[in-house]
This record gives C-alpha cells, structure tokens and sequence, in this order.
C-alpha cells in the first residue's frame, strides 16, 4: 500500500456484549493504526457487525472501552460518534431509496452543515454559499467513485452495485478519518469486486483514510489488508498480517467447522 | 479562393482568437458543471502546449499521438502538433493495446497524449513492443501518482515547461507557424479496414480547410452554432465536423462529462449541428420505443397517435410543400403535445440541420425523424475524401439517397458499377503504403471508393452495397447483403444482422438482438432470462425474431429487382458480435467475410436442412483474457412471399 502505517487510531479493549443471554462478544482487543487497511474476519454469527456497532455507538458494551485519537470515549450516541470523524456503509443499505444519488451523498455532509433552518429555507447569503460548498465537495466525490451518469437517479432503482458505491460515496461525503465498512463485496460479482476494491484502495491511497471492513471474499481480504482479525462465537482467535492469519490452526477449525 | 493568411489550421486558430476572442470556443463539463474556454484562453493554452513539446524535443513533421475520449486538452494538443508543423494522429479510445501498437509503429508516433491512466496502461503495455515511444503525457492524473516510468509527464508539467520556454523564446512559435505550408500534413487519420490492417490517411491543411470551408457555406455554419463532440477523435468525421468546422466558423465545441452520460449532456446543450452514425439515430430510436411501452394508456394512445399525423404529413411540413389544412392544424396540435417535448427530451430541440452516413440507414428510420421536424439528411464520403463527396441540401432530401455531389466533387460511376471520386478533399496518400495509394488513386487522380452505386434521375447518387459485398445469386438475383442487414435493423429488436448469399441457392442470416428492447418485451410477457446468450436462446425470442424477417421479406417481395433475395433461414446468435472480437470494425461495421469464416459451421447448418448446430467460439472479455462460449442454436425457416409482377426496373 501506498502510505505509511502510523500509531493506533482506534483502540478497542476487553468489549463484552451480551443481549440478554445470547453473548455476542467476549473480551476482545484489537486496534487499527492510521492509514490501515484492517479486516476483521469470521464465520456468520461471531460477532462481526456487533463489534462495529459497539465502535459506532449503536451498541454500548456492559464491559470495556473504546479509545479514538487518544480518547477514551464514554458511554456516546452514534451522531457523536459520526461527528469525532467515523463513518460507515451497511450491510443491508440504509440509502434513502426515493432520493437521488447527488441527494443521498448531500445529506452525508449534514454534520458540517453550519447554517440554521431559517437561512436553508430562504435560501440566502451564507446557507447559500454554504450549499455550494458542499456540492462541490461531493462532486469530486462523484467524479472520484465515476457515478455521474446516475446523479439524478433515484436510488432505489439502481442495480446493487451501484447502490453500494453510493453507500459508499455518503460515507466518504462525511470526510471521515477512519471508515467502518459492513460487508462492502456482498451479492457482487467478479466485475464489481474489483471495482469496489479499487475504490477501497483509491481511498485508503488518495485520502489516507484507516478502514476497518468486514469481509466473507477470502481473496479480497488477503489481498486488501494489512492486518486481519479473526472472531469466531464472540472471541478473537487470531490477529496479525493475512498470511500469519491464514495457517493459523485456530482460523482453519472455525471456518471449517470443528466442534468446540 | 483562399486568403494567404488563413490556409492553415495554426493560422486559423490566431484568426479566430484575433477576431473573437471572448466568444466561447470549447466546453467541458467537469465536476457537474460546464467550464468554458474562449478562443483567447484556447489560443494561450495551445501556446503552452506547443512551447512544451519543441522544449521536449518535437520537431517538425514529427507525429504527435492522441488517445482518449473528447476533452479539451486533447483538441488542444493537436492544434499545438500542428503550430510545430507536426501531424497529430488520433487513435480510437477502445482499441486494444495490440491494435494500439499497430498504429505507433506504423506512423513511428515518439510523442503521445493520453488522457488517463487507462490509456496511459495501454501505452506502457506497447512499450516493449515499440520503444521509440519516449514521451507520454497524461491530461488526467488520477491514479498514475505512484508510476515512476521516466516517459510520462502529466500535462500541467507540460505546459509549465512551455510557458517557461517561451518566456526565454518569444519570437519561436510564430516563426514555426509561419513555417507551417498548406500543402503539409494536418492529419493521419487511420480507417477502420474491414479488410486487413489499418491504413493511415494523410490529409493536407489545404483539403482539410477547404472542405470545411465548403460545409460552413453550405449549411450556413456561423459563431453562434453548438456542436457536442463526442464522436471518437480517430473518426474522419469527428476531425473534420468539429475540429476543422470549428476553425473555419468559430462556433463552440461541447465535450460530454463522459461516453456514459451523452444523452443527459445533449440535452443540456441542445446542439444546432448533429451529425451521429445511422446507428446512433437507431438507439435513440430504440430507447425512445422502450419508453413509450412502458409509459401509461393515455401517453401511449396519444403518442401513436400523432405519430400516425406526422406519418402522413410531417416529411411535407419540413420541406414546404402542401398539406391539407387539417392536417397541418393537428400536426401542429402534434408538436406542442408530442414531438416538441419528444424532442426536448432528447436534447435535439435546437437542431437546424442533422447528418448522418458513414452506412445506409433504413427508410423508416429516416422518416422518424423528418416527420418530427429535425432536419436529417444524409451524406457520403470517407476517410479519403475528407467525407464530402455527396450531401442533400435542405429541401431536397430523399429518403433511400445520398444526394447529389457536393460543389468541387466529380463523381463518375465505372462499368463495374463502382464510385469514383475526384476533388481537392482526396488524400494526399495512406501514409508509407505508396504501394496501397496507388491502388485507390489512379493516374487521373480519381479515388476508387469501393462502393457500388448509380445515380437516379433526380441527380441524386444511390448507394447499394460495398462494391465487392454486392454479389449475385446462383440465379443471377442481385444479393446486397447491407441493404438486407438495415432493413432487419431498422426493428428494434434486431441489433446487428449478417446476410450470406452470394452465388448461393438462397439467402440465409445471422440476427444479433439488441439486449435491452428483447430484454424489455420479455419481462412484459414474464420471460425470465438469466443473460444474454439465455434469452437468445428462447423459443419466443425465435418467433420475434422471425415476424421481423418475414415484414422484411413482405417488402422485398414489393422489389422486381430485389424479390429473389428474401430470407429464407436464419438463427439467432448466442453473443454480440464485437470488435473486440474482430467481428466489427470499431465504427461498428459488421466484418462479413470474417463472420463467415468463424462461424463456418452455422453458414453451414443453414445451407444445409439441419435444423440445430452446435457452435464454440472463442470470445475476448473487456479486461483482455479470452474464453471459450459455446451454444446449441436452432435454425429457423422464415416464410417467404410472391415476388411482384416484374416492371421494368432503372
């Protein structure tokens, strides 16, 4: 990759959560450094999504911390969370799906949007320039993930692949200094792999931004990251470049299903 | 006749920055917006740009290669090759790296413009082949920050190094224009070849400028005209409509954001001046009649409708004859409710005159359009002749013509039937090949354009077929497979069409559908379909396919001369032919005889009685790799009709 790998942006320590009976982490730590690409891999159900929920805010473990730049955050709302400078695609795409694609990515700048209600109505002297402002931000981001040819679609009726570059394009709007992406190679085939592959490099390259992506592709995973962390029922069972990952015992009983 | 001053395009370009220079030139949309250049900021622009390639090394009568879609920057490095006395060559933006090669090292190209990293990769992959590239210099920067190779240059360096250049050498670019004769190359354009490699054509300044002199006065072209650019730079066509058009009339050219979103950037610019390849017309036509389908009772009732009015009366509208007066009251009832917002949407409300040519385009299709009120007119020409050899004139438009010869073109027909050409557009020579030059120009310098043709008793000159295509039948019939291929092309479901015949017993095709209109009618009827070579596949699509040969086979029939060839078989191909996968040239004409041979056992199977043949092609995907696909097709036997009584044809 082309940047350098700095210190850890993110620490995440000791995370237990549990809903109810079902636990669905146990006492995982791992980190991702500035400027990284960090995969956390594992079979369906170990606890993937929840772990970046915790990160995001959606879900508060009972035990544990999450330290972002140096700071251990308390107990925060997901828009806090979006407002420290993480943002994130989903899984299931939450676009909105009867606005358009320029629309969806505008409202990816929501949180530095600085004018009041009453300015944006009237539409006047700083909301104005401040809507300019915005849009030619995320122009570059359209020209950058080539989705002009759908800025005026509406979004629901865009093929998945597209719509997940939206996704994408909303999350990069937000200028975030670390991304949280859920599954971005879902239902893709090989064609759309390799774009989105690209896009992930172009911003990890071009804007420095550290990713943490959860990913099933195998071959994606080893060829994207730097490091990659392996959770399996709720526990982190290995950590550390793709290839230690790959011959690790550990890793090559949960995806093959030995009982323990 | 000529002024001294203005004879060649360098010259021209000062002109029109000395004349006009705040009026806009050239547009881009980048970033959501159109940015504009006027002829001032052009002319400085191609200063810096000139200035650069001499400090580089560019000397005159150097080629300077040019790869990439429409952009500014790549106009205006063409215009700095040629203020050097050198000559740009212009290459097709989806040819392949090995396709690539062939060029640059037949024009020994040392300089070349790109303008992105995907052509710049192209580039690097002939590298080895051809070494004598040294200088490749990239308009867009994305993605190439982390290529070390010591060729490259991006081109703000470029003109940098330029603008430094003639801060210490004033007096160096005008002494190089004024160097620049009208007798030299202005461009090597290379044609498409159907047959065989690629030849350069070498046309002068002086046929060049002279032809779009010629068209400026024809159509009345003046500074308020919009042209949108987005036809491959490496076409004739492109060169000659734009660049030179634009240096003669100072109008503004338009560059689109991208190749993806030409029909949104039409319709923002409403260009007066269209010229776009019949197939082009035929997929506005086709997106047009998808819409239609899919739009509600009342919008598809009154569509048809007025289409029906224009039908009958819109053609005499355009041309200023009579029409009864109810006629004329609908149809101008027609314009506000249908055609206007129809041509609105499309973007070509402000068209004063629409060309097409570059093949024959079916009757039906040019009546589309006419009867709306666009004015389209057909041309011929080629590569060699600067295009201009025939045009209609608005007011004298037929519908199965090319129109009679333009001013300072001498057309003669040859007992072979085939057309010849003589003008101040001719060629000056297909560069390095003296061997192919003089067989296509003979001693009196008449251009052989390998076209069968005749002229009808309006003046007007009709095109048949490709003089060599044309061919009989066992039973001395005519057989002029193009002529049968637009006739199936002219159905929206058929998007290419091979017709084999000649010195057989009859005549059989190949059918290619066009993916999105099949796609369409299947979904209305609730035909799943996993992908193309699946839904060529079905039974349906087969019975389709078969009422569209059998309404042109009704239509032949209508033909003394031409009767004999209806279709009597023909299978639906599993892939679309591509010129990816030298079935087409890369404008998109169909390579008959390589057809043939590659699918030698599908001619096969419809000459014979079989009624199924298996077949296994090779196939190049987009990123290079090639694979096998292979397909059971079924051959269908079309019904045939009782040819007319025989008149006596011309």
């Amino acid at each position: 990759m082309g940047r350098s790998v700095g210190g850890p942006i993110l620490e995440v320590e000791g995370i237990s959560l549990s809903f109810g009976g079902v636990v669905a982490l146990q006492a995982v730590s791992l980190d991702a450094r500035e400027h990284e690409i960090r995969a956390i891999i594992g079979p369906n159900g170990a606890g993937k999504s929840s772990l970046l929920n915790v990160i995001n805010g959606f879900y508060h473990p009972q035990k544990g911390s999450v330290s972002f730049k140096g700071r251990k955050r308390r107990r925060v709302d997901p828009h806090e969370v979006a407002q420290q400078g993480i943002a994130r695609t989903f899984q299931n795409i939450a676009l909105f799906r009867g606005m358009t694609a320029l629309d969806n990515l505008m409202t990816g700048r929501t949180l530095k949007m600085k004018s009041n209600f009453l300015h944006q109505v009237v539409y006047w002297g700083a909301a104005r320039r401040e809507e300019l402002e915005h849009r030619a931000k995320v122009e570059e981001i359209i020209d950058f993930l080539e989705i002009q040819h759908i800025r005026r679609t509406p979004v629901g009726q865009l093929p998945y692949g597209l719509q997940k570059r939206v996704e994408l394009g909303r999350a990069l709007a937000a200028e975030p200094d670390l991304l949280l992406l859920d599954e971005p190679m879902a239902g893709m085939n090989i064609e759309e792999k390799q774009d989105m592959c690209r896009f992930i490099l172009d911003v990890n390259d071009q804007f420095g931004t550290t990713i943490v992506l959860i990913e099933h592709d195998m071959s994606v995973v080893m060829d994207l990251s730097d490091r990659v962390a392996v959770l399996d029922y709720g526990r982190k069972i290995a950590d550390g470049t793709p290839e230690e990952v790959r011959h690790h015992r550990a890793v090559i009983d949960a995806y093959l299903g030995v009982a323990h | 006749m000529q002024e001294a001053s203005t004879d060649t395009f360098p010259r021209l370009l000062l002109k029109q920055a000395g004349t006009r220079p705040d009026r806009p030139a050239i547009r881009e949309k980048d970033l959501g917006i159109w940015q504009t250049w006027t002829w001032a900021q052009v002319a400085e622009e191609v200063r810096s740009l000139a200035c650069g390639l001499a400090a580089q090394g560019f000397r005159r009568g150097d080629r300077l290669g040019i790869v990439g879609d429409n952009r500014p920057r790549l106009y205006w490095s063409m215009m700095a090759a040629q203020c050097l006395g050198g000559v740009p060559v212009p290459l097709y933006q989806d040819a392949v790296a090995g396709e690539m090669a062939f060029v640059l090292q037949d024009a020994e190209i040392e300089f070349a413009v790109a303008e992105d990293q995907e052509q710049v990769d192209k580039l690097l992959e002939v590298l080895p082949q051809w070494p004598r590239l040294r200088h490749i210099y990239f308009d867009d920067p994305r993605g190439l920050r982390h290529y070390l190779q010591t060729e490259l240059m991006s081109l703000d360096n470029l003109q940098a190094i330029g603008r430094d250049f003639a801060g210490r050498n004033p007096e160096f670019l005008p002494q190089e224009i004024d160097k620049v004769q009208a007798s030299d190359v202005a461009v090597i354009l290379y044609t498409s070849g159907t047959t065989g490699h690629p030849k350069g054509v070498s046309q002068t300044h002086s046929a060049m400028i002279h032809t779009a002199r010629v068209l400026v006065a024809f159509d009345g072209i003046a500074e308020g005209d919009d042209l949108l650019c987005y036809l491959p730079m490496a076409w004739v066509g492109d060169f000659l409509y734009s660049y030179a058009q634009v240096h003669v009339a100072g109008f503004c050219l338009n560059c689109p954001e991208s190749p993806d979103t030409v029909m949104t950037d039409l319709r923002e610019i409403g260009p007066t001046y269209f010229f776009a390849p019949p197939r082009i017309y035929e997929n506005i036509l086709t997106q047009v009649m998808i819409r239609i389908e899919d739009a509600g009772w009342t919008k598809r009732r009154m569509f048809h409708a007025f289409m029906g009015v224009a039908k009958r009366v819109g053609m005499k509208i355009l041309e200023g004859r009579r029409a009864p007066a109810l006629d004329r009251l609908l149809y101008r009832l027609g314009e506000t409710l249908v055609y206007g917002p129809l041509k609105n949407v499309l973007g070509l409300s402000r068209i004063r005159v629409a060309y097409t040519g570059g093949e024959a385009i079916g009757p039906d299709l040019f009546d589309f359009y006419r009867s709306i009120g666009i004015n389209l007119k057909q041309l011929y020409g080629m590569t060699e002749t600067c295009v201009t050899v025939c045009m209609q004139p608005s007011g004298d438009v037929k519908l199965d013509t090319v129109g009679p010869p333009m001013p300072g073109v001498e057309v003669r027909i040859a007992g072979s039937g085939e057309v010849l050409v003589r003008s101040p557009g001719v060629m000056k020579e297909y560069y390095n090949r003296p061997d192919a030059t003089r067989e296509a120009v003979d001693a009196e310098g008449f251009f052989h354009t390998g076209d069968a043709g005749y002229f009808d008793a309006d003046g007007h000159l009709k095109i048949i077929d490709r003089a060599k295509d044309v061919g009989r039948l066992a039973d001395g019939t005519l057989f002029a497979p193009k002529y049968l291929e637009n006739k199936l092309k002219f159905f929206p479901y058929i998007r290419e069409a091979v017709c084999f015949g000649d010195r057989r017993d009859k005549v059989c095709a190949f059918v290619n559908i066009d993916m999105a209109a099949v796609g369409n009618w299947a979904e209305k009827r609730n035909l799943p379909y996993s992908g193309y070579a699946d839904l060529a596949g079905k039974a349906e699509v087969r019975e389709l396919v078969r009422e569209c040969v059998e309404k042109v086979n009704r239509d032949l029939a209508q033909d003394a001369t031409l009767g004999n060839s209806q279709i009597r078989r023909f299978l639906v191909l599993h892939k679309e032919l591509d010129a990816d996968d030298g079935e087409l040239t890369r404008t998109r004409k169909v390579r008959r005889r390589f057809i043939g041979e590659k699918y030698e056992s599908l001619v096969h199977a419809l000459y014979s009685a079989e009624a199924r043949c298996h077949v296994e092609t090779q196939m190049r995907f987009e990123d290079g790799r090639t694979g096998t696909v292979s397909a059971d097709l079924e051959v269908v036997d079309a019904k045939t009709f009782d040819v007319a009584a025989a008149r006596k044809a011309a």
